[in-house]
């Protein structure tokens, strides 16, 4: 529990809750949060469905709509992310002035850390292409063609903004079989972004690697980057920070050779010499002829002391 | 060698017979494996795009996406209920974090000095042994408060309280204010932990502070200069705070009187001394003098109460009562068992 928490809760329910908004060593997947503006509908309405769908389980759709101008005020959004324990989110309207606009952004410490305003250009929906449609909370393969991806802070920071959107959640192994769907990001000379969305068919090749073949599946836009917010490079360095803890440390008394094989030192401590047990050495052990010897003499002597015993005490 | 050749010839038509799975790139394509990300830094076919944009840009992914795929298989693989499950390495693209790493929790002050002294806690048993009950008892949670009462169904009342106090209600009392102190306590390590500047008198402001709030808030300002406010004018009605708690709030309201006295400490260890060792006893003269007076004025007394016994009506100089007289005051020494002149009220 935190020891700075003013109001202490009242029920289980509640502390649960709230220790979840704390800082965590591990966060747990990013949900995004959607929002409609005070206009929103036909591409804007569509494109925001989709992402949903894309997006499952980890959404959280807020279905009224508000007066918001992200751009001029972003603290309603901030409260709005706050409460919905949100860490990305989405927000889409129409105007005369700037029609189909969707606005991406995540946060960071309840302020916006990055926002992107995106014009649809050119929309077509899922529902438009009539193929087979691959399942649910599929981890999606991310592609990023054009070499003007990482010319300009803009857009390096839009990829980044992209990549956590889309790729769901980190995982630690996948099914081969898994590799199912492919967004693929462009950016053309009049820095317009195409996203494309495929299914992945894999074919044999005569090799254990299959062949890749496509079909687009999914929603197909055209963005125009309009107005972007980005955080400073300080900000976004604080923001990337890891906690010291999750750093591996490598244990050093490991090595690996040549052939593979892991190796180990074990450290022993030094020898004290001075103190061995020298008791029962096996070299300086009786013969049992010895022992028979010694038996004798120790008899012999006996009856010598019990024959002076007897004689002193007659 | 021919059989090596041979081989490796038959292995490359097995393989013409499928599509190749090597992609051509001028420049190399960076991959992050671990969040299955490619990407290609390659220019555009001018051309193709604006041509036929949609199958270029599919070929394009098409190849990027067999890049990837073929680092996905290379990966090491293990068998997984039936499927065959690649283990992926750790992602190298840095996302930012929703909140800030957790940091150390500061310390609260009790903490501080247990660290300090070495005091460690000790855990209490859950159940104890009542002898009074006769059973076991829980020291905390879960029925703790029933076992309390089972115990204390009877409080007396002390001798030198009054008789119709609630034994109950002073204890529920008692503890209401530990828990009170507690809240405080815990509101002023909060303040502590995050370093932020509030008023000694807990004054919240003109909206939220009551008038005895703003009284002590006062006085508080008012005992904050360096003589502690014993040189500050004060208005005509004004009224000090007064009530539990606001002592402490003054500055140097805690202190205690000072030992330094007027006189330079050698002297007046000296006549101390000389007081103590010298043989002759001081005279207190004044006193002298009201001694002998009372001692007459009991024998006077003494033999106007025989008097009237024998003779009976003679008024005398001794049968004068100090009836009429004033009474003494004895320089404010009272000797505790007499009481005073009955006849008379002192004014």
């Amino acid at each position: 529990m935190s020891l700075l928490m003013i109001r202490k809760p009242k029920t289980r329910k509640g502390k649960k809750v709230l220790l979840a908004r704390e800082p965590q060593l591990i966060e747990s997947a990013r949900t995004m949060l959607f929002v409609d503006g005070r206009k929103c509908g036909g591409h804007v309405k569509q494109c925001m469905k989709d992402l949903q769908q894309l997006k499952k389980p980890l959404v959280k759709v807020l279905n009224r709509k508000n007066d918001i101008t992200p751009f001029d005020d972003p603290s309603s959004l901030e409260f709005l992310t706050m409460k919905n324990d949100a860490a990305l989110f989405t927000f889409g309207s129409t105007s005369k002035k700037r029609p189909d606009n969707i606005i991406i952004g995540r946060i960071f410490e309840n302020e916006v850390l990055d926002m992107f305003e995106l014009g649809i250009k050119r929309y077509q929906a899922i529902a438009e292409f009539k193929t087979e449609k691959i399942g649910a909370c599929v981890k999606p393969c991310l592609v990023f063609n054009g070499p003007k991806w990482a010319q300009t802070e803009e857009l390096r920071r839009l990829r980044n903004l992209f990549i956590d959107m889309f790729h769901r959640e980190k995982v630690e192994s996948i099914r081969l079989q898994g590799v199912e769907h492919v967004l693929s990001f462009t950016v053309t000379d009049d820095m317009s972004v195409l996203m494309r969305s495929y299914k992945i068919l894999l074919k044999k090749s005569g090799q254990k690697t299959p062949r890749i073949e496509l079909e687009e599946i999914g929603p197909s836009a055209d963005f125009s980057i309009r107005r972007t917010k980005i955080a400073s490079e300080d900000l976004y360095k604080l923001a990337r920070k890891q906690p010291k803890q999750l750093r591996v440390t490598k244990k050093k008394n490991l090595s690996t050779d040549a052939l593979g094989n892991t190796k180990g030192r074990v450290h022993l401590g030094k020898q004290q010499t001075g103190s061995i047990q020298t008791r029962r050495v096996k070299a300086l052990k009786k013969s049992p002829e010895e022992k028979r010897t010694d038996r004798q003499k120790k008899k012999v002597a006996l009856r010598a002391a019990a024959a002076e015993a007897l004689a002193a005490a007659d | 060698m021919d059989v090596v050749k041979a081989v490796l010839e038959k292995h490359q038509k097995e393989l013409d017979k499928y599509k190749p799975i090597t992609v051509e790139k001028h420049l190399e394509c960076r991959i992050d494996v671990g969040s299955l990300l490619i990407t290609d830094p390659n220019d555009f076919d001018d051309r193709q795009l604006a041509n036929n944009k949609e199958e270029y840009l599919a070929a394009l992914t098409r190849e990027n996406t067999q890049l990837l795929v073929n680092a996905i298989w290379e990966l090491p693989t293990e068998r997984v209920d039936e499927s065959i499950v690649a283990k992926l390495p750790e992602p190298t693209t840095v996302l930012p974090r929703l909140r800030k790493p957790p940091g150390p929790r500061p310390l609260t002050k009790w903490e501080k000095f247990a660290k300090e002294k070495g005091i460690t806690k000790k855990k209490k048993d859950k159940k104890t042994y009542d002898d009074v009950l006769d059973k076991w008892v829980p020291t905390y949670g879960f029925k703790r408060a029933e076992a309390e009462k089972d115990k204390d169904w009877v409080l007396e009342v002390p001798e030198n309280a009054d008789p119709n106090t609630d034994m109950f209600q002073k204890k529920m009392d008692l503890r209401n204010e530990k828990v009170a102190k507690n809240e405080i306590q815990r509101m002023r390590n909060i303040v502590r932990a995050k370093k932020i500047d509030m008023p000694r008198s807990g004054y919240l402001g003109p909206e939220a502070a009551s008038s005895n709030q703003l009284l002590t808030a006062v006085t508080v300002a008012k005992s904050s200069t360096a003589s502690v406010g014993k040189f500050q004018s004060k208005l005509p009605k004004e009224k000090e705070a007064r009530g539990l708690g606001v002592k402490e709030l003054i500055p140097g309201g805690k202190r205690k009187a000072s030992h330094i006295t007027a006189q330079p400490e050698r002297e007046a260890n000296l006549d101390l001394i000389k007081s103590v060792l010298s043989k002759k006893p001081k005279i207190d003269v004044d006193k002298a003098i009201s001694l002998q007076k009372q001692d007459e004025r009991i024998e006077r007394e003494a033999e106007g109460a025989n008097r009237p016994a024998k003779k009976g009506g003679k008024k005398g100089k001794g049968s004068r009562k100090a009836v009429g007289k004033k009474p003494k005051g004895h320089q404010g020494q009272r000797a505790p068992g007499k009481k005073g002149q009955t006849g008379r009220k002192r004014r």
